[in-house]
């Protein structure tokens, strides 16, 4: 037993030694996260601003220049120009300079004064479906405000039921603080596959591999052997992009340290398992390399990274069972954002660490029956 | 073809030099090469691993920029237009550029395209290719796929497709089995008579050098001489003796102790005696422990020749045993290789089968205590997968197998423990350093504290490996990398040793060097099973087993092997080829038994 773990210690080192004695290996493992993470922080956001509009005011009243004021002065539409027919309206949205355009009818401010329905045109640019729908729903917001308050403001009665909006967690439903703390599984799940199917890919083309079967070492202590090294790099990382979130981008801890990590030690229990087991079916680094794409793409869209998974067909939602970023992102969002304890956090940690269970004793049965 | 007034040399070097830089270091790679290569004759690169030789082909190859000196190549100069030589040459590197992935046919319409040949062409020089080659049946393989031999065959038809004026060939038959090895000169040499191709080649095959028309001898990046083959035979004339051991003294035995006398440059086991080169002739009447009249003067052979030569050039001989093997087996009292010694590794009826192929068919053999087995065959015999399934890194198909008492692949780690496994490829950790791999093997081997400090030292002192201590293992030279592999197999002091071709590729110096260890080795007590190409090799062996096709067509001690060649005086690589072609011969007869 004593001897087993000196063993795996002597791997483990050396598995250390080869990932972090190379400069260039250091730097490719643990700089990219940090700049995908800031890259994802700025870019990858479904927050608006500055969103191009042209304005099409057929009534040119207060009442118009005032609906007007308000989209000016939300701070998230940018008005590109004033136009006045028809024609330019389609040119402005066909050749993408305005990404919508609010049409206010002729007599818009005479229909709110009689008390009528005035109408108000929205055109947007459907091409990009997503930004064309949060804007519109951005419009239809401000124009809601601007009724309730004409309403008010002239006497007419208001709505009598008024919905009050709170976001929990995000009071400001930035989209930053839904993807930075969900990164954290993310960007360290596909490295650390990677990491782990290379280790052993590499092993087998350099023939190192029928070296190690030829020592005292156990295919289980190899697999231990190749398991930690590679959950302590992934743990650097989600450090790594741990600190981004919190010095950087200032989006403030709700949980516990100690529950995040006892998440993030079952998560990379069972990326890496997946690794093992990808590295059981290559035979090349290539093919690792290639396998992992394959394995990782469906994980990452079937996550709930970018989109809800209850929106997506059940066929896919049963899939996602399997998927332990999917169990990872829920543990980051919920310890980080709720500060959810151990105690809520069963329906996560169970599945991931029966993931993790199956993922390295299939892995294991691999390797003994390639042997074969 | 033969002018009567003095042909234009293909390829004149005068004062040629060349270095290169790394990590600040400069290191003359080539210093004041004078020759002239004949047109219409074959001229042999030899050398150390480091001579130079390949620096020099591809700066004939117009690969590589002289930095003094003149270098004129099919009357082009090379350091003024290498592209337009690089047209007009064939070259062929060590590690010819096949792509696996493409079958035979492809891989040539391949180099055929690169070289711009015309369809017309194509049609005439195909099927000469092919007929050269005889690769005409298997042009729908992959190149992946083909032996060793039959690669190198496809690479010189790959170079030939664009009919040069010079061929350069760099170690073509390194790791290439000698039925192949003979095919590929029978190649070369029609090639040369048939159409008067002049061809410059290197070679750690000596034997092949004594067969070409003028020998260039490098060491360290300078001529140490060249000539006729005869001329380097020469310097060892008169100085060559064989020498018949007395008693119980083995061959290698002999060979190993002779080898550290002061007298004696170079000793090499051969034909059950020692063919020593000595310094002074006169000293053959008085090579200790040598009885009278057991001494022959014998022709000196090229090998000879060479191995004075680079002694004379100031290199060291082969050290001796740390420990002298005389004493060492005295001290332990073990006899080696003695048949009561018990059955280390038994196999009975071995089979492997990959689907449909047969890889081992049948096999049966001993290895006793303390022995040195050799496995001999052609590529693709079934001596990798054999070796393979003994450390229990393949299961077996059919049959019995257990090495030291326990079959490998069952076997507990402690049983593992007990063997050590140096791989064909250099497979160590490339990035580690030199000490970074003992002290990871060591660990795992279950060495600790003291004993472990103690074991590394031995190693990197026994093996020569001090200075390299701190450098990534990768970029070791060769001879290094296979030392440190070495090394890294004997820490934990084995008692059964698995060698896959570990002199593969190794210049003759190292080679010596290497079974000295081996000898020393065997004779305290540790069983040896060695794969090699070097049918000379065989003469170190206690037994050997000839492989082809996954059986055993011989097995016994070497010379028993050895009368089966034909002709008085057979060498081992004359039984070798002699065995192999009859069992073809037979299986392929009409009516034969299958």
């Amino acid at each position: 037993m004593f001897e087993s773990v000196l063993r795996m210690i002597a791997l483990t080192r050396k598995e250390l030694l080869a990932i972090l004695k190379d400069p260039r290996s250091r730097i490719t493992l643990f700089v990219p996260p940090i700049i995908q993470c800031l890259i994802f922080g700025y870019a990858a956001t479904f927050d608006l601003s500055n969103v191009p509009y042209a304005a099409y005011d057929q009534d040119r009243s207060a009442a118009s220049q005032q609906l007007l004021a308000r989209l000016d002065g939300s701070g998230v539409f940018r008005r590109i120009g004033n136009i006045d027919s028809p024609a330019a309206m389609t040119q402005a949205i066909d050749n993408g300079r305005a990404l919508l355009v609010l049409q206010i009818a002729p007599d818009f401010e005479r229909r709110l004064q009689a008390g009528e329905q005035a109408d108000v045109q929205v055109v947007a640019d459907g091409r990009n479906s997503n930004t064309a729908g949060v804007a519109m729903g951005y419009v239809s917001t401000i124009v809601a405000t601007f009724n309730g308050d004409w309403r008010s403001g002239h006497g007419g009665a208001t709505p009598t039921v008024q919905p009050t909006l709170r976001a929990w967690y995000n009071a400001n439903l930035e989209t930053r603080w839904n993807m930075i703390p969900a990164l954290i599984g993310t960007l360290t799940m596909m490295q650390t596959v990677m990491l782990t199917a290379l280790s052993v890919a590499r092993e087998r083309e350099q023939g190192t591999f029928d070296q190690l079967q030829v020592t005292p070492l156990r295919p289980a202590e190899i697999i231990v052997g190749k398991t930690v090294p590679s959950m302590l790099v992934g743990a650097v990382q989600a450090t790594n992009v741990l600190l981004v979130a919190q010095l950087w981008f200032h989006i403030p801890f709700q949980g516990s340290f100690l529950v995040l990590y006892a998440g993030l030690v079952l998560f990379l229990l069972a990326a890496v398992g997946l690794g093992l087991f990808v590295s059981s079916v290559a035979q090349t680094m290539q093919q690792a390399m290639l396998y992992t794409f394959i394995v990782m793409m469906p994980f990452m869209l079937l996550s709930g990274l970018t989109t809800p998974i209850s929106s997506m067909p059940q066929v896919l939602q049963d899939f996602t069972l399997i998927n332990p970023l999917r169990y990872a992102i829920d543990i980051a969002h919920r310890v980080y954002l709720e500060g959810a304890g151990l105690d809520r956090l069963g329906p996560d940690l169970l599945p991931l660490a029966a993931i993790g269970v199956v993922a390295l004793t299939g892995a294991s049965w691999m390797f003994q029956r390639r042997l074969g | 073809m033969s002018d009567a007034a003095a042909p234009a040399a293909v390829v004149v070097c005068a004062g040629l030099g060349k270095s290169f830089k790394a990590d600040h270091h400069s290191f003359q790679a080539l210093q004041d090469i004078d020759f002239q290569a004949a047109p219409g004759a074959v001229t042999a690169l030899v050398g150390s691993d480091g001579a130079g030789k390949t620096t020099l082909l591809r700066l004939m190859a117009g690969l590589l920029k002289p930095d003094a000196g003149v270098l004129t190549v099919v009357g082009v100069d090379a350091a003024a237009a290498p592209g337009q030589i690089q047209a007009r040459i064939g070259y062929m590197p060590q590690r010819f550029g096949l792509y696996d992935d493409l079958t035979v046919q492809e891989n040539l319409d391949l180099y055929a395209d690169l070289h711009g040949v015309s369809a017309a062409e194509r049609a005439v020089k195909y099927p000469q290719l092919m007929e050269m080659t005889a690769l005409s049946p298997f042009t729908r393989r992959l190149a992946g796929q083909l032996s060793g031999g039959m690669k190198q065959k496809l690479g010189l038809a790959c170079t030939l497709v664009s009919t040069p004026e010079l061929l350069l060939l760099d170690e073509p038959t390194a790791g290439v089995d000698p039925l192949s090895r003979r095919e590929l000169w029978q190649i070369i040499r029609d090639l040369v008579r048939d159409t008067g191709l002049p061809v410059i080649v290197s070679t750690s095959y000596l034997d092949e050098a004594d067969r070409c028309d003028h020998v260039i001898v490098l060491h360290r990046g300078k001529v140490l001489t060249q000539g006729a083959p005869a001329s380097v035979s020469g310097v060892a004339a008169g100085r060559s003796f064989l020498v018949t051991p007395s008693g119980d003294e083995k061959p290698r035995e002999m060979q190993a102790r002779l080898l550290g006398d002061p007298a004696v440059i170079d000793a090499v086991p051969e034909g059950g005696r020692v063919r020593v080169v000595l310094n002074d002739p006169a000293a053959a009447s008085a090579l200790p422990g040598v009885a009278p009249g057991a001494v022959v003067a014998t022709p000196a052979h090229f090998e000879d020749g060479f191995m004075t030569l680079l002694r004379a050039a100031g290199e060291p001989g082969v050290a001796p045993a740390a420990n002298g093997p005389t004493a060492a087996v005295a001290a332990s009292g073990l006899t080696a290789g003695t048949p009561e010694g018990r059955v280390e590794v038994q196999v009975r009826n071995l089979v492997r089968r990959f689907g449909a192929f047969t890889a081992v068919d049948n096999i049966s053999f001993e290895v006793r205590s303390g022995e040195i087995f050799g496995l001999l065959g052609p590529n693709g015999a079934g001596k990798t997968t054999t070796f393979r399934m003994l450390c229990g890194l393949l299961s077996v198909t059919g049959g019995e197998l257990k090495v030291g008492g326990a079959d490998m692949r069952t076997a507990r780690a402690s049983g593992r423990g007990r063997l050590g496994y140096v791989a064909q490829k250099f497979s160590l950790y490339g990035l580690l350093s030199v000490r970074e791999n003992l002290d990871f093997f060591a660990s795992v081997y279950g060495l600790r504290g003291a004993h472990k400090r103690e074991r590394i030292d031995w190693a990197l002192h026994e093996f020569e490996l001090t200075p390299y201590v701190g450098a990534p293992s990768a970029r070791l030279a060769g001879g290094h990398k296979q030392r440190l592999a070495m090394a890294a197999a004997l820490l934990h002091e084995p008692e059964l040793l698995f060698l896959d071709e570990p002199t593969s590729g190794a210049d003759p110096m190292a080679r010596r060097d290497f079974w000295r260890r081996i000898t020393d080795l065997s004779d305290r007590g540790v069983t040896v099973i060695i794969t090699t190409h070097f049918m000379a090799e065989a003469e170190y062996c206690d037994r050997i087993a000839i492989l082809d096709g996954g059986r055993i067509l011989a097995q016994g001690a070497p010379a028993e092997i050895r009368a089966r060649g034909a002709g008085e005086t057979p060498t081992m690589e004359d039984a070798f080829i002699a065995i192999v072609e009859d069992s073809r011969a037979a299986e392929s007869a009409p009516g034969a038994a299958a």
